[in-house]
């Protein structure tokens, strides 16, 4: 009997713990790793730095982002080849995909957790998905390349024409019948756009403008308004190596940290004060994403090409660049854990994901991926624009 | 569509542009050296996938920019396409690569465009 108590401990051992506490974990340290090369993600657990599944076959993944089901055990991952692919972080499994359209851009889930929506530039428009079944419920067609497509408070999408440079608001109340509320001409080729985190500010990013569109969602009779106009002041922008991403916008306090578009410069802005420009923080390179660890107080910034081997962090107090890291060459994304204590930096040249404190920036391992991309971690899924 | 590319090439205004830019573009190489040595065809390769392709999509089929695929340039000349890589397209976020790429090193990238990524 003894013995036979070791052996069965043993086999128990032996088994892999993620496929037998498969059905008894939850998913609140979980995330995905985009591999955007192989058409794969990583599922992974932050709290042991570890890979748990890999889930092949996901299409196209360049630009690929995701967004979680509201209980957090599915990540809906959008692809570039129009695939919206339903994952399931518990068993590793593709629950459900489907091709919505020839060419996507990413995508939002609503405030109820039922409607998925998904931001297409072929056809441009945007379709909405039953979040459960992936059925298709709504189709906005727009006639332009449609980007910064988010989640807003009372069940609301919003989102930016890029080719006709307009913004619009749909009350998917009852998702049978959008009801659309259009703002024309609010600057030229919005690229992409930011929801602040009460969801009350919408903020389209300009490519060919100096300056931003701003939507106040508690007053949006009163239209769209331009912020930071001409905040380049005539002179000739930098040739824009990327785009600057501007979703994860880092807010700290009453502060707005924005990448400016081919400069070598991060904006702050003074919410309170009527998104007045209180400041600019010179950084490394041209600012690709600028993202706020959860408590506000360090605000991470990684850069475009050839500049992204870096990445710099900006103190929220003091407005300065305080710390500099060279993970290495193509920093794609960063990702803080729930509350902030580590960091993930997907460093795409190098094939390696590495997981930094926050608090004293040391490098506290690396994981393996094949040309990571995008990282995100399940706490996205109690997060208004997320 | 490949009757249409033939007839294109035996233009006479073409071929005056494909002269006039390969004598432009030769007289800023320093050698004869037209291909890029191995090590650096596996950057640009790296470079075409990865930082041309978060526009134009990874597999070149487009995104915020146009598709870059074979179909899709065949009625463009090289010239004008080594020119689109190198001095960019002004109003446009197709930014100039001149300060990253040797004019060789744009030509032999739309070589491979124009066969297409495996």
């Amino acid at each position: 009997m003894k013995h036979l108590g070791v052996l069965m401990g043993a086999i128990l051992l032996a088994v892999p713990v993620y496929a037998t506490a498969a059905d008894q974990r939850g998913t609140g340290d979980l995330g995905i790793v985009v591999e955007r090369a192989a058409g794969r993600v990583q599922v992974i657990d932050s709290s042991l730095r570890t890979k748990l599944a890999s889930v092949p076959e996901l299409g196209d993944l360049s630009h690929a982002s995701a967004v979680f089901s509201r209980d957090a055990r599915y990540a809906y991952v959008f692809g570039r080849d129009g695939g919206l692919s339903k994952v399931d972080l518990l068993t590793g499994n593709l629950e459900n995909r489907v091709v919505q359209a020839g060419n996507s851009i990413g995508g939002a889930i609503s405030q109820d957790g039922r409607l998925v929506a998904v931001s297409n530039y072929e056809p441009g428009g945007v379709r909405v998905f039953d979040a459960g079944t992936l059925e298709p419920l709504a189709d906005i067609p727009t006639g332009s390349k449609v980007v910064g497509l988010v989640d807003a408070p009372d069940q609301r999408f919003v989102f930016s024409l890029y080719d006709l440079g307009e913004i619009w608001l749909v009350d998917m109340s009852d998702p049978a019948v959008p009801e659309i509320t259009k703002y024309p001409n609010v600057g030229q080729n919005p690229y992409d756009a930011l929801i602040t985190p009460d969801g009350r500010y919408y903020v389209a990013g300009l490519f060919g403008e100096d300056g931003l569109a701003l939507l106040d969602l508690w007053h949006p009779e009163k239209g769209v308004r331009r912020i930071l106009d001409g905040y380049g002041r005539g002179e000739d922008p930098l040739p824009v190596y990327k785009m600057p991403h501007l979703e994860g916008v880092a807010i700290a306090g009453k502060n707005a940290f924005l990448p400016a578009v081919g400069r070598h410069e991060i904006l702050v802005v003074d919410m309170d004060k009527d998104w007045q420009e209180i400041g600019r923080i010179p950084v490394h390179g041209q600012p690709v994403f600028a993202v706020s660890r959860p408590d506000g107080r360090q605000i991470w910034v990684n850069f475009a090409y050839p500049h992204n081997d870096t990445v710099q962090v900006i103190d929220a107090a003091s407005l300065e660049v305080v710390h500099s890291i060279k993970p290495g060459p193509g920093v794609l994304h960063l990702e803080f854990t729930p509350r902030g204590e580590q960091v993930w930096v997907s460093v795409r040249d190098a094939d390696r994901v590495d997981v930094y404190d926050t608090r004293s920036f040391t490098l506290l391992g690396s994981l393996p991926a094949d040309k990571p991309s995008g990282i995100f971690m399940t706490a996205r899924a109690h997060r208004i624009g997320y | 569509m490949g009757k249409f590319r033939y007839f294109r090439f035996f233009q006479p205004k073409s071929a005056l542009l494909v002269m006039v830019s390969s004598a432009l573009l030769a007289s800023s190489v320093v050698s004869g050296a037209e291909r890029p040595t191995p090590a650096r065809q596996v950057e640009l390769m790296t470079l075409l996938r990865h930082d041309c392709g978060s526009c134009h999509g990874l597999t070149m089929k487009g995104g915020l920019g146009p598709p870059l695929l074979p179909d899709t340039l065949a009625g463009k000349d090289k010239p004008t396409l080594v020119g689109i890589i190198l001095d960019g397209v002004p109003g446009k976020p197709m930014p100039p690569w001149r300060f990253e790429l040797q004019p060789e090193e744009a030509r032999w990238l739309v070589d491979r465009l124009r066969e297409g990524l495996k």
